[in-house]
């Protein structure tokens, strides 16, 4: 039986499993529209604006193991979209896009609402469709799939004309895909597993620094199990977050431009380096030069050829999966009973302690102003350390990241890559969405909200339940604290003038609102948000927060991972430059 | 230093605008690119001219192994390989400048395959060198016109870029 592109798409993504589609209709896609309407299988999440449905698409996928899909039409539906699809292509997020163009014969006419897609979005997706001719539409969905999930995942977008939704044709579902010229790979070679164990046995400082690869790649239990087996400090990226437990004693914490001391003193000074999943970004190791001028044998894992050597040369690459490397590395040291020299590990973590002892993320507690570090701690406590957080961009999100220590992959949801401000309500409500029984919070500021408030709506209509955390310091805080570090306190345009009250807001919407102004409140009014009583209601918290308050430690543009901006107690602080070789004698 | 990558890719629309979007996205430097179709319709070839260092040219050669519609890239620079250009130019040839472009074309084994009372247009193939060779050895003002290919490229010997 024939049936129209737009059923061929529908049921081509009922093959997928597909469970949501978050989207905005149009012209160009009414014909799917309307098969949507006539099916019960998936559903359809309306958004009320396109980038929200690409960013909770996105969500879905980060705090799942499946792949998000958003729909939107053409022209401005798609361009709409563009930022979101950018946004998951520099996290490596699989996630399918369709969307709706005009009608072939009217391509190249500049045709209402037409955009090129296909052009626009190429520098952003891991590759893109334009399908013309209805037969191929299901293999293309397929592949588009396949695609998006598998290898380095990525964003994959697939453009479709109006009369091909409206076209008839037999539909089939390929059952199976192979793309002769695309074929990731997934073992390491065994050679270079070899190596990189050999050297670990040799390593007198090693460190195992771990990224959003090992998030993606579920091998999260293959990167505890080395690194217990080991005993060797461990460090996460910022989308590394939750791959190792954050509570671990061998973990260091975030390293890089706003990671804690000794995560970044290990970064300089290891002598073996495992990078899992990691891309040695610009906001991790700062200036590579300098990095590599203490020097360190480095080894790294990554299932994409062009992250290894592209920032930083290294000594064993290993092109695979991550978790079938590990694994491969994991066996092969238990075949042959290697381990790290012990004495030398032992004088290592006696220095590790040492930075640890600092103590870098402390700060002043007020009883006068709501600190933004002690409003994520609480949340961590009332939440027993177990929601699903997601972040916008800015101060808050590096507080998040460094005060809420994720016990698990997946459970921290933020645009490292791009840093997308608009993020987070979009991808709670995703994820919440994904994980129907978890608690989702979305830690945000005043300025990130307001990029996407108009998706309080959304959660209203769906029903989840989110928690809005918002660190509300009424500047663009992590504009401010440039302005304040790099130009003279000239606090251009930083200042958020007009601020609407949030808790009308979030009650015009439908939900709940509190706004919290005195830190003796904060705890009380967590647990209230977080109580049976709301557990079905979208709570706004509108914390004023410390205005003047900045993220430490810092790493300056240009300076090194040892030449941190340090926190005001570590100012005055005489701390013993790194020696090699140093005796430590009983300390710790 | 100067390379000459190789490409096998899907002989499909959009194809080529993937290679091209990636040098300029990501500030690599297009000397030359030809492509055309092979014996196999499904397959087209492509020979870029590019430069860069060593750190360059590798993320060249991954990124481009990356994009999905590629099937295979090799730098020819890796090993023995011959390199041929072709270029039609339009010289003005009278009085005696017409016999002593003659003995030009010859000595560059060109061939004249245009002839007006006023003008030759000769073919010359080579490498890149060559032509270049020939252009610096003629005088710059009766140059009227050139059109250059790009070079094309093939391993020697029992190299092959096959899938
Ligand atoms: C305000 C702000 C501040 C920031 N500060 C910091 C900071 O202090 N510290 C920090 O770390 N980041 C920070 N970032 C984030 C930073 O910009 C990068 O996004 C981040 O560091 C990249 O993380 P990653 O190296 O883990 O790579 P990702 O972007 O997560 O890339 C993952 C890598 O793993 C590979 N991979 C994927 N799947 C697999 C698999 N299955 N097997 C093997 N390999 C795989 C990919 O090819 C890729 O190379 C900040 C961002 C913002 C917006
Ligand atoms: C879409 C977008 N525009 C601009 C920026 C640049 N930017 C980064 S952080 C920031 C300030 C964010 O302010 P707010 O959400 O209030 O967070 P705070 O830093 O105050 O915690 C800005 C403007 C960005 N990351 N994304
Ligand atoms: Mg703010």
């Amino acid at each position: 039986m024939q049936i129209s592109g737009a059923e061929i798409l529908v049921r081509s993504l009922q093959e997928e499993g597909v469970e949501f589609v978050f989207g905005y209709p149009g012209g160009a896609v009414l014909e799917i529209y309307d098969a949507i309407f006539r099916q019960q299988q998936f559903k359809h999440v309306l958004v009320r604006h396109e980038q929200a449905a690409v960013h909770a698409a996105d969500a879905y996928s980060r705090s799942s193991n499946k792949v998000g899909v958003a729909l939107v039409t053409s022209g401005p539906g798609a361009t709409n979209a563009v930022t979101g699809i950018a946004t998951a292509y520099m996290d490596s997020i699989p996630m399918v896009v369709i969307s709706g163009q005009v009608s072939t014969p009217a391509i190249g006419m500049d045709a209402f609402q037409e955009v090129d897609m296909v052009g626009i979005t190429r520098p952003c997706v891991k590759h893109n469709f334009l399908v013309k001719d209805i037969n191929e539409l299901a293999p293309t969905i397929k592949k588009a799939f396949y695609i998006a999930a598998s290898g380095r995942p990525g964003p994959v977008v697939v453009d479709i004309p109006k009369d091909v939704t409206q076209r008839l044709a037999e539909f089939h579902y390929p059952e199976s895909v192979s793309i002769r010229s695309y074929v990731p790979v997934t073992r390491g070679h065994p050679g270079q597993i070899k190596k990189a164990v050999n050297l670990l046995a040799e390593a007198k400082r090693p460190y195992i620094y771990v990224g959003g690869g090992a998030v993606q790649g579920n091998a999260s239990a293959e990167v505890t199990e080395l690194v217990k087996m080991l005993g060797v400090p461990c460090t996460n990226t910022l989308m590394g977050l939750g791959a190792y437990p954050g509570q671990d004693q061998q973990f260091l914490g975030m390293l890089g431009m706003h990671g804690t001391y000794e995560a970044n003193m290990a970064m300089q000074y290891c002598d073996v380096l495992i990078a899992v999943g990691a891309r040695f970004d610009d906001r991790v190791i700062s200036v590579p030069s300098h990095f590599l001028s203490q020097p360190k044998k480095i080894v790294h894992i990554d299932v994409d050829p062009s992250s290894i050597a592209k920032r930083v040369k290294v000594d064993v690459p290993i092109v695979g999966d991550v978790k079938h490397v590990l694994r491969d590395m994991i066996d092969l040291l238990k075949q042959t009973g290697q381990q790290v020299p012990q004495q030398h590990l032992a004088n290592w973590w006696k220095q590790i302690e040492e930075w640890r002892s600092y103590n870098s993320l402390l700060y002043t507690p007020s009883t006068e102003f709501i600190k933004p570090q002690y409003v994520v701690q609480k949340l961590y406590e009332i939440t027993g350390g177990d929601a699903i957080i997601t972040s916008d961009v800015g101060q808050h999100q590096m507080w998040a990241a460094q005060y809420y220590p994720f016990k698990r992959p997946k459970q921290w949801l933020n645009s490292g890559g791009l840093g997308t401000m608009g993020f987070g309500l979009p991808a709670a409500i995703g994820a919440q969405l994904a994980n129907p029984d978890a608690q989702v919070a979305c830690i945000t500021g005043e300025g990130s909200i307001q990029m996407n408030i108009q998706e309080l709506s959304t959660a209203k209509q769906y029903h989840t339940p989110v928690k809005v955390i918002a660190l509300n310091n009424r500047y663009l805080g992590m504009v401010r604290q440039w302005q304040e570090f790099f130009y003279g306190t000239r606090y251009s345009e930083s200042y958020m003038d007009a601020l609407p009250d949030f808790v009308k807001i979030a009650e015009a919407y439908g939900h709940v609102g509190i706004k919290v102004e005195n830190p003796a409140d904060v705890e009380p009014v967590l647990r209230e948000a977080f109580s049976p009583a709301l557990k079905e209601r979208l709570v706004f918290l509108d914390f004023r927060t410390d205005q003047s308050e900045n993220v430490f430690p810092m790493i300056q543009n240009g300076k090194g991972l040892d030449q941190m901006d340090l926190p005001p107690h570590m100012r005055d602080l005489q701390i013993a430059p790194f020696e090699n070789n140093r005796d430590y004698g009983n300390m710790c | 230093m100067r390379h000459i990558l190789s490409i096998l890719l899907e002989n499909e629309a959009g194809a080529l605008s993937r290679v091209v979007g990636l040098f300029s996205a990501r500030a690599y430097n297009i000397d030359s690119l030809t492509v055309s179709t092979t014996e196999d319709p499904t397959l087209s070839r492509m020979t870029i001219v590019t430069h860069g260092s060593d750190e360059v040219i590798e993320q060249i050669t991954k990124q481009l192994n990356k994009l999905i519609e590629v099937v295979k890239v090799i730098d020819l620079n890796e090993s023995d390989h011959i390199e041929r250009e072709m270029m039609l130019i339009k010289v003005r040839a009278t009085g005696k400048d017409r016999e002593e472009m003659k003995r030009m074309a010859d000595i560059f084994r060109g061939r004249i395959i245009d002839v007006t009372e006023k003008t030759y247009t000769i073919e010359l193939t080579g490498t890149s060198d060559k032509l270049n060779a020939f252009i610096e050895a003629i005088d710059r003002s009766v140059i009227l016109e050139t059109v250059r290919t790009g070079a094309s490229g093939i391993g020697r010997g029992e190299r092959i870029l096959k899938i």
